[in-house]
């Protein structure tokens, strides 16, 4: 079992997104603290990319906040590092492939493994082009996770059967945001997946309410929510961990009795 | 030159978010399909001859030759087609297979506007819905087109994201693509993107090259020694180029945008400055920092200010079949100013870069030998622009 996988051992996983170095990376830091300590089963650390083309208005804003602040790659190493002296839950990176390109694939990945990143999602880097980086992926032990999105249809068993540490099931189409109403048949998709493995699979984007939440990782086996949590970055700024650690607890609590 | 991944050598491939992965497979299907539907094909033909205006003209510069006293200069003049730029070819290619696709709206990226005007157009010709993203600072530079795309019946969208201008506006219509797909063709305007985008607009473009080959023949007998052309993405210069790649001694050269020089920061000549990377879809050259971060390009030409290049360019680079060289904002306006006193020939800033090229080139070449530059756009567009670089407070 990978680390991953631990973190759906214990019900539904609430899996928070935090753009590294938004506004800073002593903020990230205190954030992912605060999200831990209320419930967070799984963290995802987004490295800011200058020109993310999957994400909407407020996960652009967050890059472009954290790019101007002078994060870079090497930074967020040594932050993680850092972060992993007493946080064990585990960590994802969430990035563009041109990061990992640009950087060597053998280079990033080894490490990924060095600091105890337990996975990579890229969201430019469809099941056609997991050669790119999955050879790579496996030297070092590092997942490479897929999505699966509402379009996927014929695709959804053939990206399920390969499959490792989670599947992020996109809920709606377009970029990440909040949405008032998620409308795609999510059941469908979750019933296909279970069909072709025992991987855990979360639903991301559109998620930003406790009752959302709870109705998603009902359908599924967790709730990822990022923008929800970015905007309370955006808002409060060095003073937002304290709300996102309220924020993590409500979503969390939702999520306990199911 | 494609396979079956949609690959150039290393470059190309299909860099997308899955959401919109069946909607290119989709379109690779049907594209498959109609390529080789000769109802198809004949519809495509009698729009670009009767609507279009093609087979554009040949036409060979006198004045401009024997004022450069080298090789003879034959100008293609895409510059005729209707809507002033080689971008009809595509659009009209593009927009007749999403109609027979089922598809009733149009999403277009545009940076000088001229493909947004020509998408606009073929929107309007075949009862389309249209919606443009351009980037805000392009909306300035480029007003008289946004106002030809209203008058069209498109909806113009300024993009402010990023530099808010060409790539913020492929990023900004990537993500309204994954947000609408059912009814929703994103006709992309240069040879870039995912597969199969690069191959489609190649094939819509590659009319280019095939009437020069015809033309030249007729007119000289014999085939040019250099075909020359502008690139950003570089749709119009692989239609120049792609009859004649297979002919090794036909000099193939592409003009980068240098900007301010390729020496300093406010450049948009990815070939020279750029390094491989997998950005807006694809793998190619990209300007990008160390960490990956793709680079605030700049050039005096918005059709030309793109950070990355089209993928088979990337690869015709890597065998050494084409040349690509830069082409700085002052050489280009002063191509500008002599195409216009020497032939009375106002050339799109982007095709001026073609221009300056060619100027530097044939002094060195010998009168018998023939140089082909194409003429991508008409340069009505770039006015103002022009005269307010060289000081002049015109506005239009």
């Amino acid at each position: 079992m990978s680390n991953i996988k631990a973190a759906f051992a214990n019900g539904k996983a609430f899996i928070p997104f935090f753009t590294c170095g938004d506004p800073d990376l002593e903020t990230t830091a205190t954030s992912v603290r605060a999200a831990v300590a209320n419930g967070a089963d799984l963290i995802e650390l987004g490295i800011p990319f200058s020109d993310p083309t999957a994400e909407g208005p407020v996960i652009q804003a967050a890059n472009l906040r954290a790019l101007n602040g002078g994060v870079t790659t090497d930074k967020i190493f040594a932050f993680v590092k850092e972060l992993r002296r007493d946080v064990t839950v585990p960590m994802v990176f969430m990035t563009y492939a041109n990061v990992i390109f640009s950087y060597g694939a053998e280079r990033f990945l080894s490490t990924c493994r060095d600091i105890q990143i337990d996975g990579i999602i890229l969201p430019d880097l469809p099941f056609e082009e997991r050669e790119e980086f999955l050879p790579v992926c496996r030297k070092y032990g590092v997942d490479l996770i897929y999505l699966i999105a509402p379009t996927s249809e014929n695709r959804i068993a053939m990206i399920a059967k390969e499959a490792e540490g989670f599947l992020y099931l996109v809920s709606s189409l377009g970029v990440t945001g909040t949405r008032s109403e998620i409308t795609t048949d999510l059941a469908s998709i979750v019933s296909v997946v279970r069909q072709n493995t025992d991987t855990p699979c979360a639903i991301g984007f559109g998620i930003s309410t406790p009752e959302q939440a709870r109705k998603m990782a009902g359908l599924s086996d967790g709730a990822i929510v990022g923008s929800a949590i970015v905007k309370l970055l955006a808002k409060y700024g060095k003073d937002a961990p304290r709300y996102i650690g309220d924020y993590v607890k409500s979503m969390k609590d939702a999520l306990r009795c199911l | 030159m494609t396979n079956r991944n949609g690959r150039f050598g290393v470059h190309g491939g299909q860099y997308i978010p899955e959401t919109l992965m069946s909607a290119v497979i989709e379109l690779e299907e049907a594209y498959n399909h109609f390529r080789d539907d000769p109802a198809f094909q004949q519809e495509l033909s009698e729009l670009l001859c009767e609507y279009a205006g093609r087979p554009s003209r040949l036409y060979y510069a006198k004045k401009m030759t024997l004022d450069l006293g080298g090789a003879k200069l034959y100008l293609k003049r895409e510059d005729l087609n209707h809507t002033g730029s080689h971008k009809i070819n595509n659009v009209l290619g593009q927009a007749l297979l999403a109609k027979k696709m089922g598809k009733t709206r149009l999403i277009a990226e545009t940076g000088a506007g001229q493909h947004g005007v020509a998408t606009a157009t073929a929107a309007a010709l075949l009862g389309m819905e249209c919606v443009v993203f351009m980037g805000e600072e392009d909306t300035v530079r480029q007003a008289l087109n946004v106002y030809r795309m209203r008058l069209l019946g498109t909806k113009v969208i300024p993009v402010k994201s990023g530099t808010a201008t060409l790539k913020d506006a492929v990023s900004e219509a990537m993500r309204e693509w994954t947000s609408r797909i059912s009814d929703t063709h994103y006709c992309l305007g240069s040879v870039m993107g995912p597969h199969p985008f690069p191959t489609i607009v190649r094939d819509f473009q590659a009319v280019i090259s095939r009437e020069i080959k015809t033309q030249i023949l007729e007119k000289e007998g014999r085939l040019p020694d250099a075909v020359i052309a502008c690139v950003g993405g570089g749709s119009n210069a692989i239609g120049s180029f792609y009859h004649f790649i297979s002919d090794q001694n036909v000099r193939l050269i592409g003009c980068e945008a240098a900007g301010r020089g390729i020496e300093t920061f406010e450049t948009a000549a990815t070939i020279s400055t750029g390094r491989l990377g997998i950005f807006h879809g694809m793998k190619s050259y990209f300007c990008q920092d160390e960490y990956g971060q793709i680079a605030p390009v700049y050039s005096i030409s918005a059709g030309l200010d793109y950070p990355g290049v089209g993928p088979e360019h990337a690869y015709l680079h890597d065998i050494g079949r084409a040349e690509y060289v830069p082409i700085t904002d002052e050489e280009a306006v002063c191509a500008f100013e002599y195409l216009a006193k020497t032939e009375g020939i106002i050339p799109a800033i982007e095709s001026a870069h073609a221009i300056a090229y060619a100027a530097k080139l044939a002094p060195s070449m010998h009168k018998d030998q023939i140089i082909v530059v194409t003429i991508s756009g008409r340069g009505d567009k770039d006015c103002a622009a022009i005269a307010r670089y060289r000081g002049e407070d015109i506005h239009e």
